[in-house]
């Protein structure tokens, strides 16, 4: 059942995942844990003109968890915060509630569909977003530009 | 091999009919043989009724169930008066009624010692009595292999000290109390003992007073009966000098607009209606426990609990955390992957059929002391055999492989 969880294109994300990609004078950062597990992301923001500047990252999580921040922070360059929060609408219907991929460029996380089966893995997907929208919830709030 | 009908007693158990089900995930919630869910059905469907109060013929024997029920469990747990034996929602329940009615007779400055092993179940509402009270929590360390370090008692217990609450077995590390000692600090300076025995249950049956402790917590799911119940014991006398912790029905003697009197122990801790059905389903557990060969069940789960340790062994990229040998030691194996995360493990495993825990056990300190994430946890109950063994390994292997 968990062949195609692991599929080679989730393993490779997760290894980029894996490394320490923090940013060295980030807007903010933001680190979220998982209660449930003990999976822990922190991602750092740079916010210029209202749009995501740059994205990094430290996780301490699962391989569904890596892939996914590194997903994440690919994508999330250059867009807007309220890019980010229809994404993460999207995946969450896609993974529970059978809705399509997320349209691009968050598309690659129609890699993250067979995850479908596995409910308490969704939190794993959405960890990485918990952290980037608060994150981007206070470096706004604080004015960066 | 073992001296165990093993296809026999898997037999008493409907959910091992399931193909390609390996489950060794019984340190979390064991399975329920035939015969104690026969008992809760029975019960269910010829004697549901409330208890204590109604005179009616159903009352009646849901009353002297549930009651044989209390004496079944303290003869279970060796206790000669059923008074003793307070029935909870389990474990957790079972401490935080300790917390909370022993909790609430400290002074501020008093102490209570726990240990870095400890379940959050047995630390949490420690540390919430200490913000509520002004308690002073004192913590154990534990030795490399993840026992309690017992040579350091004598550092963390003092004059100051009112309980000390530790796990009779670890739920991560497998690693049994050496009771004697904590019981022997505890009386040096008139402290109070009570065990997490959440873990040692499904192993009893127990001679709990003859450990010498006071407070005695257990969870029926852990030992092949339903979810939702547990026991605390604690001597007659504890349970005498304590207030209650939660008011409602079943727990007064008199009620007035203006005050409460409250009914003796075990009632006074027995708020509302208990989990009626599910207390005779324990005791069904513990009697099905009881019938069980011993020595054989305890020799074979040993034998299976070697097996795992050495495959651990065995295998590169895994760090076993707990003891390497057998003895003083339960069907508990909890190992680190490098590399991999547990819930990973666990996944693959699971394509396997083998039902592991991964993640961090609710013992986030533990972890953070082993500078891990989580650990996979393989736990095993008397019906497991070579062949769930081999499927762990089997599955093991293939996860070891996919994330190099």
């Amino acid at each position: 059942m968990s062949d195609d969880l692991y599929q080679q294109a989730i393993l490779e994300a997760a290894r980029r995942g894996a490394e320490n990609r923090r940013l060295d004078r980030p807007d903010g950062s933001s680190t979220v844990d998982n209660p449930l597990c003990g999976d822990r992301v922190t991602m750092d923001v740079c916010v210029r003109d209202g749009r995501i500047a740059a994205v990094g990252f430290r996780t301490r999580g699962c391989a569904l968890c890596q892939a996914s921040t590194a997903l994440l922070a690919d994508a999330a360059v250059s867009r807007e915060p309220g890019t980010l929060a229809r994404a993460e609408d999207e995946v969450v219907a896609m993974l529970g509630h059978d809705g399509p991929p997320p349209a691009p460029p968050f598309d690659t996380y129609a890699m993250f569909m067979p995850a479908r089966r596995h409910p308490s893995r969704h939190t794993c997907v959405r960890l990485p977003f918990d952290a980037l929208r608060q994150v981007l919830a206070d470096a706004t709030d604080g004015g960066s530009s | 091999m073992s001296g165990l009908d093993m296809a026999a007693l898997r037999r008493q158990f409907p959910i091992l009919e399931q193909c390609d089900l390996h489950y060794l995930d019984n340190g979390a919630t064991t399975q329920v043989p035939r015969a104690v869910l026969d008992v809760i059905v029975a019960h269910e469907t010829s004697h549901r009724a409330n208890v204590h109060r109604g005179v009616h013929r159903l009352a009646e024997a849901a009353t002297e169930a549930f009651e044989d029920a209390r004496a079944t469990m303290a003869r279970f747990l060796g206790a000669a008066d059923k008074g003793e034996i307070v029935f909870t929602g389990g474990t957790t329940g079972a401490i935080n009624l300790v917390a909370h009615a022993f909790g609430n007779r400290l002074a501020p400055g008093d102490e209570v010692v726990v240990s870095l092993l400890e379940h959050h179940s047995n630390l949490v509402p420690w540390q919430m009595l200490r913000d509520r009270r002004g308690v002073v929590l004192r913590v154990l360390p534990i030795t490399g292999e993840g026992r309690l370090d017992l040579d350091n008692l004598g550092r963390v217990v003092g004059a100051r000290t009112r309980l000390i609450a530790v796990t009779h077995v670890s739920n991560v590390t497998g690693a049994v109390t050496d009771v004697a000692r904590v019981v022997e600090a505890a009386r040096a300076v008139d402290a109070a003992v009570l065990l997490d025995g959440a873990q040692a249950a499904a192993h009893g049956p127990w001679d709990i007073p003859a450990l010498g402790v006071d407070f005695y917590a257990l969870s029926c799911h852990k030992m092949f009966g339903p979810h939702g119940v547990g026991v605390l014991w604690a001597r007659r006398e504890r349970l005498a000098a304590m207030d209650p912790f939660m008011g409602g029905g079943e727990m007064i003697r008199t009620v007035t607009l203006e005050r409460t009197t409250f009914a003796d122990p075990p009632q006074r801790f027995e708020a509302g209606t208990p989990p009626i059905a599910q207390a005779v389903g324990m005791a069904a557990a513990a009697r099905w426990i009881e019938a069980l060969p011993r020595e054989a069940c305890h020799a074979h789960l040993a034998r299976l609990t070697g097996r795992l340790i050495e495959g651990l062994a065995e295998r590169a990229r895994t760090r076993l955390i707990g003891p390497a040998g057998l003895q003083a030691r339960m069907p508990v194996v909890a190992f680190a992957t490098a590399g991999i995360h547990p819930h990973d493990v666990c996944q693959v495993l699971d394509s396997h059929g083998v039902a592991l825990r991964g993640g961090h056990h609710c013992a986030q300190p533990l972890m953070d002391h082993f500078d891990v994430a989580g650990t996979t946890r393989a736990s095993l109950a008397v019906y497991n055999d070579d062949g769930d063994v081999d499927a762990f390994l089997t599955g093991l292997d293939d996860a070891l492989g996919r994330f190099r």
